[in-house]
C-alpha cells in the first residue's frame, strides 16, 4: 500500500539505517492497522447472532508483503544518488515516448479505424471478441460524447449516465407502447436526452465546478430511482424485456423467409446480427467522432473550448455562457441517448441496473485517463479500462479491485491523461501542439 | 402533531449522523477544494471495524449498563483510531502525490479509492448484509394521544438520546479544536491561502493530513451509530450515506462546520417528513431535489459565505 510516497533526495549513496528501520516500522503499523483489522476477523452469521472467524496467517501475509515491499522501494528505487533519482527516470522516458508518440500519432487515428472496419472478418474473430469490441466502441461512443461536455467545455459531470438511460429507455418504451421501429427511435432517444439535459442544465449550469458535479451526480441517482420505483411504467428493478431487436433496413436477423440470410442468399448465422450490431455502433461512434471535431471548429465548439480556459474572459467578450454551457451539455447528452438505445436493442433488456453511478465513474474516468480532450484517448483508454476489465475475468471477486486501484495507479503515473498534449482547433500558419503543461483541463468554472 | 413531533426525532437522529459525515466532506473541500469521494466509504470501513470489535466484546443486550458503556467508549476509540489510519493513508498514498495536479485528477483517484474500499470489504468481510442485535434497548415515552384510531405515543429511545447527545459533544470538541487549537489555526489558514500558510511556516501537507483524520474519525463516530441505530450494515452503505452528507455539506454552505451540521439536519428532516407523509420511495429524490432547488436560489448554500469572483 505504501509504494508511492516520493521521498526528498538524499546526499549520500547509501542507505539510511536508521531512518529506513524507523519507516519500515510505521509502515508495520499502518499495515496492521488496515489490514489487520479488516482480514484478520471477519464476523460470520452463527447461532445466536454474529461470531468472528479469525485469519491471523492471511492478516499476516499481505502486512509482510507491504512491508517487504517497502523495503525493496528503498533499497532499489529510494536508495539512488540524485541525479540518477527514480524521479528522473519518468521524465527522460517520457520525452521519448512523446516524441515516439508523435510519430505514431499521425498515423495512429487511420490505421486504428482501418483495423476496426476489417475486424469483423479477420479469422480469429470469434463471437467473444466481437461482444466485447462491441462493448468497448459503446464506451468509446459514451467517452467522446462526454468529452464534449468535460473535455472541451470544461463542465464536471457526474451524471452522465442519466442520459444513457433516457435513451435506452425511450427506445424500450417507445417500442413497448407505440411499436416504433429502431431507426425511428433512435433520433427520437437522442432527442429526448438532449431535452432532458436542457432541462436540467437550465437551472444549473449557473452553478460552479464542483457544485454542478454534486447536482448531477443527485441527477443521475433521481433518474435511477424514478426508474427502480415507477414499477407501472418502466418495470422497476425488474425492467423491460423483449425489446425489439434492430432489422438490417427492414430485414429482420432471423431464419425466416425474407430475412437478412434468406435475402442475401446466405446460410443463416446468428453471427450476422453481431456483425450488424458491430458496425452499428462503429458508425454511430465515428458520426460522434466526426461531429464533434467538426463542432470544434465552428463558433460555438471554440467558444466552449475559450469556456473551459476562462469564463471570466468569455463573458467580458460578450458570449452567453449559459447558451454555450447548455448546448456543451444538450449535446453530449444527445449523443448519450444514442448510445442509451443502442444499448437497449442489443441487450434486449434494460434495468436500472445497468445504470448505476459506477457506470458514469467509469465512463468519466475513460474520459480523464485519455487525456481530456483527446479523441485519441479516449479510444485507448477504453480498450484498455475495458479491454482490462475483461482479462481479469477469472478473478471475479478480485476484479472491481483491481479495477479501482488500476484508476490510482494510472491518475497518479500521469495526472493529466494517456494523451496530455492538445493539437488546437484553430491555429495561426502551423498547426504546433500544446504541451502538457500550457493546457487548463476542466477547471470547471 | 404527535406523529410529526415523532419524525421530527427520527430526523434529527438521522441528520445527526449525516451531519457528522459531512463535516469531513466540508472540512477536506475548505482546505484542499477537492471532494473526497472515498469519504462514505470510510464511513462505511468504520461501521464494519466497529461490527468486528462489538463481536470481539460479545457485547449483547444482556450485558449491564456499566460495562456496555465501556464496551462502547472502546469500541468508538477503536473504530476512531483505525479510520483516522484509513483517512491518512488514502490521503497519503492518492491524493498527495496529485498535490498540484489540474482538478480532476484527484477526483479520479478518490473514485477509484472508493471502489478499492468498497470492493476490499466485500472480499474480506463478504457481501450480504451484516445484522447485529440491538445493544441498547427501551427508551422514554415522551407524550401519548389516544383516539378513535388508537393509541400513538411518541417515544425517544435511548440509542437516539445517545446519537444526538454524542454529537453534540463531538461538535463542540471540534469546533473547540478549530477555534482555539494551533493545529484549528493552521487549517483555517490553510482553507483561506495554502500558499501564504506554508510561507509563514505552517507545514501545510502535515495540516491536510490531519484534516483527513479528524474527518475520518468523525465518519467512524458516524458509522458506530448507524450499526447501533439501524442493526444491519453491508459494503454499499457508504456510497448512499457519501453522496447525502455531500449534499448536505454543499447544503450548508461547503467549507462551514456548523452549514455541515444544519445541513445534515435539513436532509435528515426532509427524508424522514418525506417517507413519513409522502411515499419513502421517494426520499432520496425530495433530498437531492432540495439541494438542486437551494443552489438554484442560495449558490453559496445555507450559512457559506458569498464566493467573490477575481481576475
Amino acid at each position: 500500500m505504501a509504494d508511492t510516497e516520493s521521498t526528498p533526495s538524499r546526499p549520500a549513496r547509501h542507505l539510511d539505517f536508521s531512518k529506513v528501520v524507523k519507516d519500515l516500522i510505521v509502515t508495520t503499523l499502518i499495515a496492521t492497522a488496515v489490514f489487520g483489522s479488516t482480514i484478520a476477523f471477519r464476523t460470520v452469521s452463527a447461532a445466536g447472532g454474529l461470531g468472528l472467524e479469525v485469519r491471523y496467517d492471511i492478516a499476516f501475509y499481505v502486512i509482510a508483503a507491504v512491508v517487504i515491499g517497502r523495503l525493496l522501494l528503498w533499497i532499489f528505487v529510494w536508495s539512488k544518488p540524485p541525479g540518477t533519482s527514480a524521479v528522473e527516470m519518468p521524465v527522460s522516458i517520457k520525452s521519448g515516448l512523446a516524441k515516439v508518440s508523435a510519430k505514431v500519432g499521425k498515423g495512429f487515428g487511420p490505421t486504428m479505424l482501418l483495423f476496426a472496419l476489417v475486424f469483423p472478418f479477420l479469422p480469429f474473430t470469434d463471437r467473444y471478441l466481437l461482444d466485447l469490441s462491441i462493448l468497448i466502441l459503446t464506451y468509446v461512443m459514451l467517452g467522446w460524447g462526454l468529452n464534449i461536455v468535460v473535455g472541451l467545455a470544461g463542465l464536471l459531470d457526474l451524471g452522465y449516465v442519466a442520459f444513457y438511460a433516457i435513451g435506452a429507455y425511450s427506445y424500450a418504451l417507445l417500442a413497448q407502447y407505440f411499436g416504433f421501429s429502431f431507426w425511428m427511435c433512435l433520433p427520437l432517444a437522442g432527442i429526448l436526452a438532449a431535452f432532458w439535459g436542457i432541462i436540467l442544465g437550465f437551472p444549473v449550469l449557473r452553478l460552479r465546478g464542483d457544485y454542478l458535479a454534486i447536482v448531477t451526480l443527485a441527477f443521475g441517482e433521481i433518474i435511477r430511482i424514478v426508474l427502480l420505483n415507477w414499477y407501472q411504467f418502466t418495470g422497476g428493478p425488474d425492467g423491460l424485456s423483449g425489446i425489439p431487436r434492430p432489422s438490417f433496413f427492414g430485414l429482420p436477423f432471423n431464419r425466416s423467409e425474407g430475412g437478412f440470410a434468406d435475402f442475401f442468399g446466405l446460410d443463416y448465422s446468428s453471427i450476422h446480427r453481431i456483425m450488424f450490431l458491430y458496425f452499428l455502433i462503429l458508425a454511430l461512434a465515428l458520426l460522434t467522432n466526426f461531429v464533434t471535431n467538426r463542432l470544434r471548429r465552428l463558433p460555438i465548439g471554440r467558444a466552449w473550448e475559450a469556456l473551459r480556459e476562462d469564463e471570466i474572459a468569455c463573458r467580458s467578450l460578450g458570449l452567453n455562457t449559459t447558451s454555450v454551457k447548455l448546448t456543451a451539455f444538450a449535446i453530449g447528452a444527445m449523443f448519450a441517448g444514442f448510445a442509451g438505445s443502442f444499448f437497449a436493442t442489443r441487450q434486449g433488456f434494460i434495468s436500472p441496473e445497468s445504470f448505476t453511478f459506477i457506470e458514469s465513474a467509469l465512463i468519466l474516468a475513460i474520459v480523464v485517463l485519455g487525456g481530456m480532450g483527446s479523441q485519441t484517448g479516449v479510444v485507448i483508454a477504453s480498450i484498455a479500462m475495458i479491454g482490462g476489465f475483461e482479462i481479469f475475468r477469472e478473478a471475479e471477486q478480485f476484479r472491481m479491485l483491481i479495477f479501482g486501484l488500476a484508476m490510482v495507479i494510472i491518475m497518479i503515473w500521469r495526472p493529466r491523461g494517456l494523451i496530455s498534449t492538445r493539437i488546437p482547433s484553430i491555429f495561426l500558419k502551423e498547426k504546433k501542439k500544446v504541451s502538457a503543461d500550457m493546457v487548463a483541463q476542466g477547471e470547471g468554472h | 402533531m404527535e406523529y410529526f413531533l415523532q419524525q421530527l426525532i427520527n430526523g434529527i437522529t438521522l441528520g445527526s449522523i449525516y451531519g457528522l459525515i459531512a463535516i469531513g466532506y466540508t472540512m477536506v473541500y475548505g482546505i484542499i477544494g477537492m471532494i473526497n469521494f472515498a469519504h462514505g466509504d470510510i464511513f462505511m470501513v468504520s461501521s464494519f471495524i466497529a461490527l468486528i470489535v462489538i463481536t470481539a466484546l460479545g457485547l449483547t443486550i444482556s450485558t449491564g449498563l456499566g460495562l456496555t458503556i465501556l464496551a462502547l467508549i472502546l469500541v468508538l476509540v477503536t473504530a476512531m483510531v483505525i479510520a483516522s489510519v484509513y483517512g491518512w493513508t488514502t490521503e497519503r498514498l492518492a491524493y498527495r502525490p496529485l498535490r498540484g495536479s489540474f482538478r480532476l485528477a484527484p477526483l479520479i483517484t478518490a473514485i477509484g479509492i472508493s471502489i478499492v474500499l468498497q470492493n476490499y470489504i466485500q472480499i474480506t468481510q463478504g457481501a450480504r448484509v451484516k445484522p447485529l442485535q440491538p445493544i441498547i434497548a427501551d427508551g422514554y415515552t415522551l407524550m401519548t394521544r389516544v383516539d378513535a384510531n388508537g393509541e400513538f405515543a411518541v417515544q425517544i429511545s435511548n440509542m437516539q438520546i445517545l446519537i444526538i447527545v454524542v454529537t453534540i459533544i463531538l461538535m463542540t470538541i471540534f469546533s473547540l479544536i478549530i477555534a482555539k487549537t494551533s493545529l484549528g489555526r493552521a487549517q483555517r489558514a490553510c482553507e483561506q491561502d495554502r500558499k501564504m500558510a506554508s510561507l509563514l511556516g505552517i507545514n501545510v501537507d502535515r495540516t491536510i493530513s490531519m484534516t483527513f483524520v479528524m474527518g475520518a474519525a468523525l465518519a467512524a463516530v458516524a458509522g458506530l451509530m448507524f450499526l447501533l441505530y439501524y442493526g444491519v450494515i453491508d459494503f454499499f452503505i457508504g456510497f448512499v450515506a457519501g453522496v447525502k452528507a455531500f449534499t448536505a455539506a454543499v447544503l450548508g454552505g461547503i467549507g462551514s462546520l456548523p452549514g455541515a451540521m444544519l445541513g445534515g439536519l435539513v436532509i435528515g428532516l426532509i427524508e424522514t417528513l418525506w417517507s413519513a407523509y409522502f411515499s419513502i420511495e421517494y426520499k432520496d429524490v425530495a433530498a437531492f431535489s432540495m439541494l438542486a432547488i437551494v443552489l438554484i436560489f442560495l449558490p453559496q448554500g445555507l450559512l457559506g459565505k458569498p464566493e467573490v469572483e477575481k481576475v
